[in-house]
C-alpha cells in the first residue's frame, strides 16, 4: 500500500509512509501508509487493538517506529520535519505537533492557569533570558509572562473554564478536565493537534459541545486535527477524512459517507456470517 | 480495615478488642526479645542473663490499650488532625501564615542581640539556619521537582572540601571561594544527574543514596587530596571584609574600638549564614515564579505530559540537581569556615536523612514549613537532649505520628505560583479543600 495522492485543496499537513510498529513478536501496526491534510479534521477508528494509540505515539515521538517514514509539514511556512528521528519534545516545540492523552494527564496539583502556562514554557523560557532575565526581574519577562496569562485565559474562556482559573486541575470534572487538556494543547500553538478519544466519558451534551468547539479550531484557527474516536456520533459529524484501521493495518479510508458504507468497515465493528466476510473480502480485492 | 462514614455508629467492642489483642501479641513478639531478655556483663566477666518481664508487661499491655481506643474512637480511616480544626480557624490560619513569616525573619535576625551572652544558644541558632538552608537547596529537588534524593550530603561535602582545598592550597577568602565551592557543587549534581535521567521514586532515591556514599568513600580514600579519615585542619576563618576576627590591632574589634570577643566571630558566621539561606529562600521562591520552576513542578506532577507540551526534561531535572546542589555546596563552604576542621566522618548518610527529614516534615515545596520543621527537629534535639537515647523514640514515634495524619507535611498547602485575579479573591479555605482532594 502507499499513500494516495494528495487532492486539490488542502496541502497535506501529516505523510504517514510504510510504518511499522513491532513489539517483541506483536506487530502492533503493520505497513501503515495514510495522509491528513492540513485545516481537516482526520478520524482514526477501528477496533480497540487496531493500533490507533500505538500510532500517536509514534506520530508525537512516544515510540520510535520500526520502519517507515512520518513527515510533517507547516503548510504556512513550507517548513517540513521527520518526526520519526526527532525525541517526543522536539515534535512539539519544533514541529508543533501537540496530544491529548487516553486517560487525561493534567498536572492535577497545578492551578488551570499554572498547566496552561507549562504548555507554554519553551516561549516564557526563551522571553525569560534562560532564567536570568526573569531572576533579577526583568520587564520584558514581566510582560512575555503577561502576554502568556492572556493568552491561557483565552482558552480557557474558549472551553469555559475561566471562572475556574485559580482551582486545581485535579479537582474538575472529568469532562472539565478532558476540555482544559486541549485548551492546553492549544497553548502550545499547534499546527497539528493529536487528540486521543476526547468524547471518552462526556455525556450528549458535552460530546456536542465537543463537537462544536474542535469544527472552531479547524475553522477559525487553522488547526490541522487528527483524532482517535470511539463515539461514532463524533467521528462522522466532524470528520473530512476517516482513516479505518484494524489488527494494525488500514482497512479503509475516505470521507464519513465512503466509510460508513464499506463493508470492510461493518465486518471489523459488527462481525459478520461467514460467507459475508468472503464476499466482502472478494470485494475488497484479498 | 473496614471504612466506615456514616459518625453515629455503635461500639464494636469485640472487634475493637479483637484488633487490640492482635497488636498485643504482635507487639509482645517484637519486643519479647528486645525487652524482655537482656544480657548483662557480670561480676565475673562472664554474661549474665536477666529478664525484665515487668517492663515488657507495660509496653504490651500499652500498645493494647492504645489499639483498644483507636479502634473504638477514630475507627474513621480518613482521620486526620487537620478535620479536628474548625474551618474558620484554619481560614484565620492562612491569613496568619504570611504574618508568620515576617515574625519568623524578625525572630531570626534578633537572635544575636536576644541571646547575645549565650554562646550556646548561638551555635544552635547556626545550626538550626545551616540545616533551613540545607533544607530549601534539596526542597528544589524533593518539593519542587519531586525527585527523591537521599544522597544530598554528597553536595554538602563537596562544597566543604572544595572550600577548604581552595582557601588552603590557593590563599582565596572565604567571599571567593563560596561561588566556587557552589559551581563545583553543582557540577557534582550534573554529575550525579545524568546517570539518574530515567529514573524515578525509589529507584533514583537508591542511586542517589549510593552516590552520597560513593563521595564519602572518595573523600575517606583519597588521602593525597583530602587527608583520608585525618580530614583537613586548620581551614581559614571568614574575615570581616578583610578584618580578621582577633585580638591584634588590625582586628575587627579593634578596627571598631570594641572590646575583643569571641562572640563577635559566631554573630558574624550566625548573619552570614542566615544572609545565605535567605538568598536561597529568595531564589527559591523567585524560581518557582519563572518558567523553570513551573517546569520542576509540572515534572513532579506529570512527567510525560511535560514532554508531550516540548518540555526538555532531561535539562530540567539536570538544573533543578544543579540548583539543589549549589546551595547545598554553599552551605558546605560555610560548614567548613565555620568548623575550621572536616572530615569525611561530617557527611554520613544520617545527614541526608536529617536534612530529608526536615523537608518531609516541613512539608514538600513550602518554605515557612521547612524553616519551622528545621527549627523544632534540631530545637527539639537540643531540647531534649537529657532524654538521651530516648529521643530518637520520641522523634521516630513523631515523624510515624506526622507521616501518617498529615501525609503532605506540616504546611501541606501550595501557593499557586501565579493567579488570574487578585489572590485575596479567592477564599484560603476553598482553595485549601480542593487541593487536598487532588492526589499528593
Amino acid at each position: 500500500m502507499s499513500a494516495a495522492e494528495p487532492q486539490t485543496f488542502q496541502p497535506l499537513v501529516l505523510t504517514v509512509e510504510h510504518l511499522t510498529m513491532r513489539f517483541g513478536g506483536l506487530v502492533a501496526v503493520s505497513d501503515l501508509s495514510f495522509f491528513a491534510r492540513a485545516r481537516e479534521i482526520t478520524a482514526l477508528i477501528g477496533p480497540n487493538g487496531a493500533g490507533k494509540t500505538t500510532l500517536f505515539n509514534c506520530v508525537t515521538g512516544f515510540y520510535k517506529p520500526t520502519i517507515g517514514m512520518l513527515k510533517l509539514d507547516h503548510p504556512d511556512t513550507g517548513a517540513w520535519y521527520l518526526l520519526e528521528r526527532m525525541p517526543e519534545f522536539r515534535i512539539a516545540r519544533e514541529a508543533r505537533v501537540a496530544r491529548t492523552f487516553q486517560n487525561v494527564r493534567l498536572f492535577a496539583g497545578m492551578t488551570l492557569l499554572e498547566n496552561l502556562l507549562v504548555a507554554q514554557h519553551n516561549a516564557l523560557m526563551a522571553a525569560s533570558g534562560y532564567t536570568m532575565l526573569g531572576l533579577f526581574g526583568a520587564r520584558s519577562y514581566a510582560r512575555a509572562q503577561a502576554r502568556a496569562v492572556d493568552k491561557a485565559r483565552y482558552w480557557l474562556d474558549r472551553v469555559g473554564l475561566v471562572e475556574r482559573a485559580d482551582d486545581p486541575a485535579g479537582a474538575l470534572p472529568y469532562g472539565a478536565q478532558r476540555r482544559l487538556e486541549i485548551a492546553r494543547a492549544m497553548c502550545t500553538d499547534p499546527v497539528l493537534l493529536c487528540l486521543d478519544e476526547p468524547a471518552a466519558g462526556l455525556n450528549n451534551r458535552e460530546s456536542a459541545e465537543l463537537n462544536i468547539f474542535l469544527r472552531a479550531l479547524r475553522d477559525e484557527h487553522g488547526i490541522s486535527i487528527l483524532l482517535i474516536e470511539h463515539d461514532m456520533g463524533v467521528v462522522m459529524e466532524i470528520s473530512d477524512r476517516i482513516v479505518v484501521l484494524d489488527y494494525g493495518e488500514k482497512i479503509a479510508e475516505g470521507t464519513p459517507g465512503d466509510v460508513r458504507n464499506n463493508p470492510r468497515v461493518i465486518a471489523a465493528y459488527l462481525g459478520v456470517a461467514d460467507e459475508e466476510v468472503a464476499q466482502a473480502e472478494a470485494e475488497a480485492g484479498l | 480495615m473496614p471504612r466506615e462514614s456514616e459518625p453515629d455508629r455503635p461500639l464494636d467492642l469485640p472487634a475493637a478488642a479483637k484488633e487490640a489483642a492482635i497488636a498485643a501479641l504482635v507487639a509482645l513478639g517484637l519486643f519479647g526479645l528486645l525487652i524482655g531478655i537482656r544480657t548483662d556483663q557480670g561480676p565475673t566477666g562472664a554474661l549474665v542473663f536477666t529478664t525484665r518481664f515487668g517492663a515488657l508487661a507495660v509496653i504490651v499491655a500499652a500498645v493494647f490499650a492504645a489499639t483498644m481506643l483507636r479502634a473504638m474512637f477514630w475507627r474513621d480511616a480518613a482521620f486526620s488532625v487537620s478535620r479536628l480544626v474548625p474551618a474558620s480557624v484554619k481560614t484565620a490560619a492562612s491569613g496568619l501564615a504570611a504574618y508568620a513569616a515576617a515574625a519568623f525573619l524578625a525572630f531570626a535576625l534578633l537572635v544575636p542581640i536576644i541571646f547575645y551572652g549565650n554562646r550556646y544558644l548561638l551555635d544552635l541558632g547556626i545550626l538550626i539556619v545551616t540545616y533551613t538552608m540545607l533544607g530549601f537547596g534539596l526542597n528544589i529537588v524533593v518539593g519542587l521537582a519531586g525527585l527523591l534524593d537521599l544522597g544530598y550530603v554528597a553536595f554538602y561535602a563537596v562544597g566543604a572540601y572544595s572550600y577548604a582545598l581552595i582557601a588552603q592550597n590557593f590563599g582565596l577568602s572565604f567571599w571567593i571561594c563560596l561561588p566556587l565551592a557552589g559551581i563545583l557543587a553543582a557540577f557534582a549534581g550534573i554529575l550525579l544527574g545524568f546517570p539518574v535521567l530515567r529514573l524515578r521514586g525509589d529507584y533514583l532515591a537508591i542511586v542517589t543514596l549510593g552516590f552520597g556514599e560513593i563521595i564519602r568513600l572518595i573523600l575517606l580514600n583519597w588521602q593525597k587530596l583530602t587527608g583520608g579519615p585525618n580530614g583537613i585542619p586548620g581551614i581559614p576563618r571568614p574575615s570581616f571584609f578583610g578584618l580578621p576576627f582577633n585580638n591584634s590591632e588590625h582586628g575587627f574589634a579593634a578596627t571598631f574600638g570594641l572590646h575583643y570577643s569571641p562572640t563577635h566571630r559566631v554573630v558574624f558566621l550566625y548573619y552570614v549564614i542566615l544572609a545565605l539561606a535567605l538568598l536561597t529562600n529568595w531564589v527559591t521562591l523567585r524560581l518557582r515564579r519563572l518558567p523553570i520552576g513551573r517546569a520542576w513542578e509540572a515534572l513532579r506532577e506529570d512527567e510525560i505530559a511535560c514532554r508531550a507540551l516540548g518540555i526538555n526534561t532531561t535539562t530540567t531535572k539536570l538544573t533543578a540537581f544543579a540548583m539543589g546542589a549549589m546551595f547545598g555546596g554553599f552551605a558546605g563552604a560555610f560548614f567548613a569556615t565555620r568548623q575550621g576542621f572536616i572530615s569525611p566522618e561530617s557527611f554520613t548518610f544520617t545527614e541526608s536523612a536529617l536534612v530529608l527529614a526536615i523537608v518531609v516534615l516541613g512539608g514538600m515545596g513550602s518554605q515557612l514549613g521547612v524553616a519551622a520543621a528545621a527549627a523544632v527537629m534540631l530545637g527539639g534535639f537540643e531540647l531534649f537532649r537529657e532524654f538521651d537515647q530516648y529521643r530518637m523514640l520520641v522523634f521516630g514515634a513523631a515523624m510515624v505520628a506526622i507521616v501518617i495524619h498529615q501525609p503532605r507535611g506540616l504546611v501541606a498547602t501550595r501557593a499557586p505560583s501565579v493567579s488570574l485575579r487578585d489572590h485575596t479573591d479567592i477564599p484560603a479555605a476553598t482553595v485549601r479543600d480542593a487541593r487536598t482532594e487532588s492526589p499528593g
